[in-house]
Parts: structure tokens; C-alpha cells; sequence
């Protein structure tokens, strides 16, 4: 395992909590350990959480603090090998090949290749971050097929042969926890289970985010969410939410509503779903009272 | 590993928190613990918390168990001081204190290896237990014939066929090859078919307490069989015992599943329990088959479960409901909530032996 206690000039999960910040990612003590950890011990980072808790960010800002190119590889349903990891120009090797006529060619040549999101990280790990997104959303084939790539970090091009990264890249896997992980796959990881923050760190993640939210709007705002997530609802408020809430409620207010009414009309940018809506209309007013109070 | 060698007794009071951990069914790899030890080092450690966090981030327990982390982690690194302090908060710590107090001397922190491993063995002896018995002969023809027989979904997948409806450039591409560049056939595609989710919902309330168990292990066969299968149990809440139900050992996962659920022979609440299912896992009722195992004898609000086996409906690709009054000729949905239920239900049988499972289940 080739330990690396020094990244970049981040030596404790200190210095890479204050790195983040200043890429504008407000990490908690826990997530900066986990990624410290990952980096150093040169393991992909598997973050997981309820939907809207920020794990797409925290990778992006780990690319940032690194100064590197964020590749981001969006899992679904049915993705497979010829999307995550290369493609051949069937068509442009067709016409290479009419073109020869009696010529040789090679058609398994680069200008043939087509580079997806696993390929590339391969290729460059010294300048790029991997993010594999929701991969959760992949079937199970998927998921074993990573697992090889990421324990050995090599890609095999039947017609080119072994590909071999010259360092371990930085991987960041996200999951919404929609169902359950391979467990080797989680045991090949750094693991950690992103929370909603505090209200606290939430309060400062809107001021942050936000173009100008007053601070008393913010722990509103927050103070509201919170309450909202522990309702039963079927799509919780996250924390891109809690920032639109703040900013339309701004917004509202500053073209002349009145400040407890502004905040509830821009209700619609926190709750999306109808049946949500409509629960929790009767307390609406109740709940934003308390909040704003 | 590391250029600085730790000394091995320091080592071992990590290795054998591994143990512990193991113990009480974190499943836990030898490459982890290395990583556990390699992150320790790196972090410092400077408190207890830079070794929780260290131990949090390689040994990835679940979130759903990281209490049950969180005070092994106690048990094993502050030893007596942390029970002490819990006394009064956890159930479990307090009755852990108890079993110490039985023995000659309290665990002291130095001990707390041997401490932390009888107090999970002692912990595993709580809760309510399942008969011991192997699955029949029944559930093992269900489980053999299980993966052949049970209804399928169209996958994103493609695979070669001999007519299909996508066209294979790779395969077109490789044959012209050998005809020098020319197309002479169009290798053809078609969708591959994948076996569909299965979720089962099983009422282990009071008034289904005879056939809980048979449930339980009707569960356990179908998660080994096929692997796609979700598995709640629900009384007056809704609990996921999929993970809990993992192995191939029945008593073993059973026990596991006993040790998690806590609304044991108490009232029903279906309705609730469908809502709590549909707002927190709604994804894994889309497409699924769901199985419901109950009487259907709701003490709730029947048009609240009538709402929710509407949604079910909608979400799900078939709703089944295996209800063991059934089983008797004479009976009739009669109860409110059965009677709310059933016009969403698709398939309505007894289950109560392979036949009307297998009625119920197969495509």
C-alpha cells in the first residue's frame, strides 16, 4: 500500500478541511478524515448519503484543492463497459478501411479510439479526479466489473492489450444508498456517510453559496429545512434547496414582499413534490413562524 | 507497510477491536485492518476520536449499525468509564453493566479486549430466537426452481441474436473485415431480459405470530435463490432485514433478523407501515414484485391503507398478497383493511404451502 502523508502540501485533515474551504466546500471534521485518508492511503472514496447532502461537491472540491481535472462518470441502469471505459469509431474504421483498398491498415490505431470517463482517468492519473456518480443506479455486473478496475487499476483493450495506470488516480465513488453496495466493493473504499449537516454548518454552506443572504435569512431558512427533513416526506429538502430557498426568499423580499410572506411563497423552490406540498400546507405557516422566529 | 515499525503490543489492541467488530457481524476484510492501522498511524493519533474516525472511514460499518459501532468502540478503547457513562441512556449498555457486575471484577480499560468480546457474546444472546431447523424440503425445490421461473423485466443490455432489432456495428465491422471491407450480413441486437426485484413485506405482528417464522424462511430462500430481493418486516414499524437475512446459513440469518426487529407479536399497522416504505424506499417498490405476508387484520385507518395499496399499485409491477386466513375455504375478506386492499391486489392466495407460492410468485 504506498502511503502518501503529503498531498500536495495537505498533511492532516486539518489542512485539507481548510483547503476545501477556500474551494468553497465547508467539510465537516469526519468527510475531511475520510478524505484525507483516501488520499494519502491511495484508495477511492466512497461517499454515501440521502440525495441533495453534497457528495457530488465534495468531489468536485477535492478536485479543485488538487488543481485537477474532474472526470465525472454518470452511472444509470444498463451503463457498460462501451460507455464507461472506450468505444471504437465503428464507422470511421469502416471508411478506413474502403479508403486502403489494397493498403494495410491498422483500424485499431488512437485516432480509432474513442476515450470514455474510466479510460481517460486511466490515462492521465496525475491530473485528473475520477468521479464515478450514483453508483448505486448500475446493475450488479457493473459493479463487479469496477471493482476489478479499481483494485489493480488497469483497463485490457482486447485488440491493443494491458493498459496500466502509472499511479493510482483519484477516485471518488457516490451512492444514494438506494440499495445495497457490493460489500467488497465498500471494502476496497475509504468509506464515509455524509449527513445533513448541522444547522450551524448549514447556516454558513447558504451564506457561502448564496449571492448576498442576509444571515438572519440563512438560520430561517435552515431552521425550516431542518424541520421539514424530519418530516415524513417523500423528497426531502437538500441542501442546494435550503440555498434556492434563501436566495428566492431574498429576492422576493428585496421586490417588496413582506418578509415572513416571501418566505413561504418561494416555498416551491425547497419542496417539489405535490403530494409533499399539500401534506405539509395545513402546518405551513405554523413551521415558518417558528423558523423565522 | 510503514517505515516506522509500531510496536506490537500497540498494535494488538486494534487488531483484536477488529476481532470484536467481527464478532458481533461487521463483516470486516484482512485489507481493511490494514488500512485501519495504516490510517491510524497517519492521523496521529492525537485522541480516541482521530482512532474512531480512522476505523470509521476503513472498517466501513453501515450506517444503519453505527451505533452498535460506536459503543463497541467505547466498550473496547474506554472500557468501564464509557458504560458508566451511557448508564441510563442505551438499554443494551446498561444491561451489558449488568452481566459485568455478575463477574468477579468490572472490566478495566486494560482488559478490554476479553471484556468486549464476553459482553458480544452475552449480547448475542438477547432478543427473541428462532426453533432451530433447516429449510425443508419444500423451500428447497422453491429456491431450486426460483431462478427459471420468476418474472422477468426487459434489461438496457444487448446481446447477439440471429434477428433482433438494433443493428451490432462490432460484430458487422469484424466479419467485413474478413470480406474485405464489404457488408455482406448486418449482425443484429436484441435486449437482454433481467429477473426482476422482489420485495417482500412481511407482518410479524401478534395475529400472524403461527406463520411469521415459515415467512421468515419462505424470505431467506428467495434472497439465496434470486438476488435481487428486498425484504421489511412490519407491525407497528417498518423494518429492513435484507441485510440481516444475507447467508446461506437459515438459522444464522434468522437469528440475525430476530435480533433486528423490535415490534415482535404487536399490533399492525399496515397502512403506516406501507407509507414509511413508499416516502423512504420508493425505489425499490418501482418495478418490483411485491409480496405482502399478512392476515390484513389493520388496526389503523383503513382509507390510509387503502391510499397506500393505491400507490403501491401504481409504482409496483405486481402486487401479491399472501394472506394464510385464506387457506380456509370458508373465508372472506371481511376485515376493513383486507377489503380496503384488495382492489389493488393482483394475485390473492394463502401461502401457506409451495403451490399457492409458486402461484403467487411464478410468471
Amino acid at each position: 500500500m504506498p502511503v502518501r502523508s503529503n498531498i500536495v502540501g495537505i498533511d492532516s485533515p486539518e489542512a485539507l478541511e481548510k483547503a476545501l474551504r477556500a474551494a468553497y466546500y465547508l467539510a465537516d471534521d469526519a468527510i475531511a478524515t475520510a478524505s484525507y485518508l483516501a488520499l494519502a492511503l491511495g484508495k477511492p472514496l466512497l461517499l454515501e448519503g440521502a440525495p441533495g447532502v453534497g457528495k457530488t461537491e465534495a468531489a468536485k472540491a477535492i478536485a479543485a484543492v488538487l488543481g485537477r481535472k474532474l472526470i465525472r462518470l454518470q452511472c444509470y441502469e444498463g451503463i457498460d463497459a462501451s460507455a464507461a471505459l472506450y468505444e471504437w469509431n465503428y464507422p470511421r474504421q469502416m471508411l478506413a478501411i474502403r479508403q486502403a483498398g489494397e493498403e494495410s491498415i491498422d483500424i485499431y490505431g488512437e485516432a480509432f479510439l474513442i476515450e470514455r470517463p474510466m479510460l481517460a482517468a486511466l490515462r492521465a492519473p496525475d491530473s485528473t479526479v475520477l468521479l464515478i456518480d450514483e453508483i448505486d443506479r448500475a446493475d450488479q455486473e457493473f459493479e463487479a466489473f469496477l471493482l476489478e478496475f479499481l483494485s489493480d487499476f488497469q483497463i485490457s483493450i482486447p485488440e491493443r492489450g494491458t493498459l496500466r495506470a502509472s499511479e493510482h488516480p483519484v477516485v471518488v465513488l457516490t451512492s444514494n444508498r438506494t440499495r445495497d453496495l457490493h460489500e467488497a466493493l465498500r471494502r476496497r473504499c475509504v468509506y464515509h456517510w455524509i449527513d445533513y449537516p448541522t444547522e450551524e454548518r448549514e447556516a454558513r454552506i447558504v451564506m457561502m453559496r448564496a449571492s448576498s443572504v442576509a444571515e438572519r435569512t440563512a438560520r430561517a431558512v435552515v431552521a425550516a429545512v431542518g424541520k421539514l427533513r424530519r418530516e415524513p416526506l417523500s423528497k426531502a429538502p437538500g441542501i442546494a434547496e435550503a440555498v434556492d430557498w434563501a436566495e428566492a426568499a431574498t429576492l422576493l423580499h428585496k421586490g417588496g414582499a413582506r418578509w415572513p410572506d416571501a418566505f413561504k411563497r418561494s416555498i416551491g423552490v425547497a419542496l417539489k413534490d405535490e403530494e409533499d406540498l399539500h401534506y405539509i400546507s395545513p402546518r405551513l405557516d405554523a413551521l415558518i413562524a417558528e423558523a423565522a422566529a | 507497510m510503514s517505515e516506522e515499525p509500531v510496536l506490537p503490543r500497540a498494535v494488538s489492541v486494534f487488531i483484536s477491536f477488529v476481532a470484536l467488530l467481527r464478532a458481533n457481524g461487521f463483516a470486516v476484510a484482512p485489507e481493511q485492518t490494514m488500512a485501519f492501522l495504516a490510517a491510524i498511524e497517519l492521523l496521529g493519533p492525537r485522541s480516541l476520536e482521530h482512532i474512531r474516525k480512522a476505523g470509521l472511514a476503513t472498517l466501513a460499518p453501515p450506517p444503519e449499525r453505527r451505533a452498535t459501532y460506536d459503543r463497541l468502540f467505547d466498550l473496547h478503547f474506554r472500557g468501564s468509564e464509557a458504560i458508566e457513562r451511557a448508564d441510563g441512556e442505551d438499554e443494551e449498555i446498561v444491561r451489558l453493566q449488568e452481566e459485568g457486575r455478575g463477574e468477579d471484577e468490572p472490566p478495566l480499560a486494560d482488559e478490554a479486549n476479553e471484556s468486549g468480546l464476553a459482553a458480544a457474546r452475552a449480547e448475542a444472546l438477547v432478543e427473541r430466537r428462532f426453533a432451530q431447523e433447516t429449510a425443508s424440503d419444500a423451500l428447497r425445490r422453491l429456491s431450486r426452481e426460483a431462478p427459471a421461473r420468476l418474472p422477468r423485466r426487459r434489461g438496457h443490455r444487448r446481446r447477439r441474436a440471429r434477428r433482433g432489432p438494433f443493428a451490432d456495428p462490432r460484430r458487422t465491422l469484424r466479419e467485413s473485415v474478413r470480406n474485405d471491407g464489404e457488408v455482406l450480413r448486418l449482425g443484429r441486437l436484441r435486449r437482454r431480459t433481467r429477473p426482476r426485484k422482489i420485495l417482500l413485506l412481511i407482518d410479524v405482528s401478534g395475529s400472524m405470530k403461527a406463520r411469521t417464522e415459515e415467512n421468515m424462511k419462505l424470505a431467506h430462500a428467495l434472497s439465496q435463490a434470486a438476488g435481487n430481493v428486498e425484504i421489511f418486516t412490519f407491525g407497528t414499524r417498518l423494518t429492513r432485514v435484507t441485510r440481516a437475512l444475507v447467508g446461506p446459513d437459515p438459522r444464522a440469518a434468522l437469528e440475525r433478523a430476530a435480533d433486528e426487529v423490535l415490534d415482535w407479536d404487536g399490533g399492525t399497522r399496515i397502512g403506516d407501515s406501507l407509507k414509511a416504505l413508499l416516502d423512504g424506499h420508493g425505489h425499490v417498490v418501482r418495478g418490483a414484485v411485491v409480496v405482502l405476508c399478512s392476515d390484513g387484520l389493520e388496526v389503523g385507518d383503513p382509507e390510509l391503507l387503502a391510499a397506500q395499496m393505491e400507490r403501491l399499485g401504481l409504482l409496483a409491477h405486481r402486487v401479491v398478497w399472501l394472506n394464510p386466513l385464506k387457506e380456509s375455504p370458508a373465508y372472506e375478506p371481511l376485515a376493513r383493511g383486507m377489503r380496503a386492499a384488495l382492489p389493488h391486489v393482483d394475485r390473492f392466495e394463502s401461502g401457506h404451502d409451495l403451490e399457492s407460492v409458486a402461484a403467487a410468485l411464478w410468471r
